[in-house]
């Protein structure tokens, strides 16, 4: 397919389109609460007035507000319906003629959507993941296109490190530079790796983005390979995922259909494979050097770099490791130009991030807006504030992060202003919470879900974190003595610095970022010392409490 | 030499692929097949593997190693890393308690003692009975309806210990 033919497709897809447009939810959030046969029943509901010529049903990716799922909306008039049972649907399709649906209603000017920008989602819930030509009447396919024509691999490169996109994917990295890096070494192959392995509990960006707009990512991917010269691309997908994976599947059979994937890219000499791996239920699969080995069929444990894997990746070949996001940003940077993107953010964090807002918040879902915007604005105004009780902390990062206090809430969320508050921009989980849940319970919380996840291949993990786990828990049974939270804050240090991989470096983070915001209910549980008696000594570790000092 | 090639003749003319005649073995070698026999798509096949049979049985494991060339060690190993690949057999129904955060800050720990209690079992075990396997999983993607669950592959949301024992009865043995 060459460039005349993709905007003849994309004209002919928006011609054949009908005023009215019902569109339904039909990504992970809403799908658990019943969405398809919402959609089944709307479809038959339209059918049955014989409005077939007039209205379009389709069944669309997230419509952000999840809490309220699921969710139908009908253009132009934009009316937005909340938790639609199949019931529901005649009278929505009778209301088209008029009247009310009697039905709940959102507000689609409300705040949580008006105060949101979209760059990432910007297809989401519009185009139909399922079908290449709904995106591509969303000028789909267009970057890569333009990239193939009109551009060489270095000007790709140079257009992306312009813009100023850093990796979404936890630290980052600014991807202008990590590609070049890639197109760099001569090798007799490269590889571009995806990393869906969103492994952080409690964030569903990646996902959202697989579901809804799978085209976006794989374009972002193709784009990558032209630049840095790789024809072979792996997508590394959450084996927990199996919706995602599905879509991912059609996407890439329906590229390599027309012409866009596959070999002979656009009619040009440019050829680009992708496939799938599903992952198997391993949080420390999302390290990159993790992801490579899981990819060769062993056992995921990170190795030590550099080599970083753009030099020696997969089979040893050049690889380059992006995030879902950060691919997904491609394609627009590409159509639009570094400047407009460069033009969203801060001076140091360019464009905008997709957060997964949840916990004590009236109004969960995703949410984008622009890097620099404040945890305030997020949490209150576009998250409604806390429905009960009042907002105590904001965790990011997930357990390689902090908790955020409230009275720091005005922090603009960018890279280096998280990373001083001891927290990270991490993938974009953001859990908020209320006076109502205990902050040490919280560190153990993190604490145990990286004990569970350690590959064990170094100590200071593996051992580590049971140590520190079992540490808390005698704090929060109120057995702990002084000693113990020195021990704790020693061990958070030592962890910390000899770990293998940034799952050991950084699982101290939530017990550092909670001690240093919410020391109080740490010491408030901390068993004074035994006065006129003999002072007893620290209690013999017994095998419960597993105290071994290290020092 | 000669009988290796042999032997190899044989392998793909005669029907079974394992000498139990279970069919599932030959369509596992199939899949093994279009993946060349790598020993790089060891998780791959161990996923068709684990759909095939429910579970991954020790024959089974040393099955793949022999058609990947693999020792059964490294086998075994990767079973053993990835949470996904069980073991043993999983019981009758299957309940999947979510533990990610959003979930957590909701209070799935109080669902997860309720039924740990009422079943007699831990998360990641079965119940004597065979009726209910319990597991726990991180963030099933509905953080927006925490505390989740997934009972017999329904995805159900804002749940209170209560509603959740009360969709599981019957199937738990101290309840
Ligand atoms: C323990 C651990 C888990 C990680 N999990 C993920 C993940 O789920 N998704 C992801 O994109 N990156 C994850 N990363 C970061 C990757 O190693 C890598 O930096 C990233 O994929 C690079 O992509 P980016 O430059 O686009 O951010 C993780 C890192 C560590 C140490
Ligand atoms: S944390 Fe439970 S569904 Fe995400």
């Amino acid at each position: 397919m060459d460039r005349h033919e993709l905007h003849e497709l994309g004209d002919k897809e928006r011609r054949s389109r009908p005023r009215l447009r019902i569109r339904c939810c039909t990504a992970a959030g809403c799908l658990s609460a019943n969405s398809q046969a919402v959609l089944d029943k709307l479809k038959h509901a339209v059918a049955a007035q014989g409005l077939e010529d007039e209205v379009e049903v389709c069944g669309v990716g997230c419509l952000r507000l999840c809490c309220e799922g699921p969710l139908v909306q009908v253009d132009p008039q934009e009316v937005l319906y909340q938790k639609v049972s199949p019931e529901h649907a005649t009278p929505i399709v009778g209301a088209l003629l008029g009247g009310s649906a009697g039905v709940t209603q959102g507000d689609p000017k409300s705040p949580f959507f008006a105060l949101q920008s979209s760059v990432v989602l910007d297809n989401c819930g519009f185009v139909e993941p399922e079908r290449i030509e709904s995106y591509i009447a969303a000028d789909g396919y267009q970057a890569l296109a333009h990239a193939l024509h009109e551009m060489e691999p270095g000007e790709v490169i140079d257009e992306i490190t312009r813009s100023g996109l850093r990796g979404r994917g936890g630290a980052g990295y600014p991807t202008g530079v990590k590609w070049s890096m890639v197109a760099k070494h001569a090798a007799a192959r490269k590889y571009i790796v995806c990393n869906a392995d969103e492994g952080d509990p409690g964030a569903f960006m990646n996902r959202s983005v697989l579901e809804s707009d799978p085209h976006k990512v794989l374009e972002g991917m193709a784009i990558a390979g032209y630049a840095v010269g790789a024809s072979h691309g792996y997508i590394y997908v959450r084996g927990e995922y199996p919706l995602a994976i599905e879509r991912l599947k059609i996407g890439i059979k329906q590229a390599n259909k027309m012409g866009l994937l596959g070999s002979r890219i656009c009619s040009l000499p440019f050829d680009f494979t992708i496939d799938i791996r599903i992952g198997a239920g391993a949080f420390v699969c999302g390290e990159e050097t993790a992801l490579m080995a899981s990819i060769m069929g062993e056992r995921g444990t990170p190795k030590p770099r550099p080599p970083f894997p753009a030099e020696t990746g997969l089979w040893g070949y050049p690889t380059l490791v992006n995030n879902v996001e950060t691919f997904a940003n491609v394609p627009g940077i590409i159509r639009r130009g570094a400047a407009w993107f460069a033009g969203i953010g801060t001076e140091k964090s360019k464009g905008t991030k997709v957060f997964c807002l949840t916990g004590k918040v009236k109004n969960t879902g995703l949410v984008e807006v622009p890097l620099g915007t404040s945890l305030r604005h997020i949490v209150e105004d576009i998250g409604g504030g806390c429905p009960d009780g009042k907002v105590k902390a904001v965790q990011t990062g997930g357990p390689s992060g902090g908790c955020i206090p409230e009275d720091l809430l005005d922090t603009p969320v960018d890279y280096e202003s998280l990373t001083a508050l001891g927290s990270i921009m991490g993938s974009g989980g953001m859990i908020v919470m209320d006076d109502k849940n205990d902050m040490v319970d919280v560190a153990r919380f993190f604490m145990n879900f990286c004990m569970d996840e350690s590959c064990g291949k170094c100590i200071p993990c593996r051992a580590g974190t049971v140590q520190l786990s079992r540490l808390l828990t005698k704090i929060i049974d109120g057995r702990a003595l002084n000693e113990d939270l020195k021990r704790l804050e020693a061990l958070c240090g030592m962890v910390k610095e000899t770990s293998l991989c940034g799952l050991g470096q950084t699982a101290p983070n939530p017990v550092l970022s909670t001690l240093r915001f919410f020391r109080h209910e740490y010491v408030s549980r901390i068993k004074p010392p035994t006065n006129g008696r003999p002072k007893p000594k620290v209690p013999a570790a017994s095998a419960d409490d597993g105290v071994y000092t290290p020092f | 030499m000669a009988e290796a090639a042999k032997t190899e003749v044989i392998k793909k003319k005669a029907g079974p692929a394992h000498p139990s005649g279970d069919k599932r073995f030959k369509l596992l070698e199939v899949t093994m097949k279009r993946h060349q026999f790598r020993s790089d798509a060891l998780i791959e096949v161990m996923h068709a593997a684990q759909e095939l049979f429910g579970f991954l049985e020790v024959d089974l494991m040393f099955f793949i190693a022999r058609y990947l060339k693999l020792p059964p060690s490294r086998v075994f190993g990767v079973a053993t890393f990835y949470n996904l690949f069980s073991l043993r057999p999983k019981g009758e129904h299957t309940c999947v308690l979510c533990t990610g955060t959003a979930c957590y800050v909701k209070g799935a720990d109080a669902l997860l003692d309720a039924v740990e209690k009422l079943a007699g079992i831990k998360a990641g075990e079965t119940t004597e009975d065979g009726k209910l396997s319990l597991v726990t999983a991180r963030c099933l993607g509905a953080c927006g309806i925490a505390p989740a669950v997934v009972v017999d592959g329904t995805v159900k949301g804002l749940e209170t210990p209560d509603s959740l024992v009360q969709q599981l009865k019957g199937w738990l043995p101290n309840g």
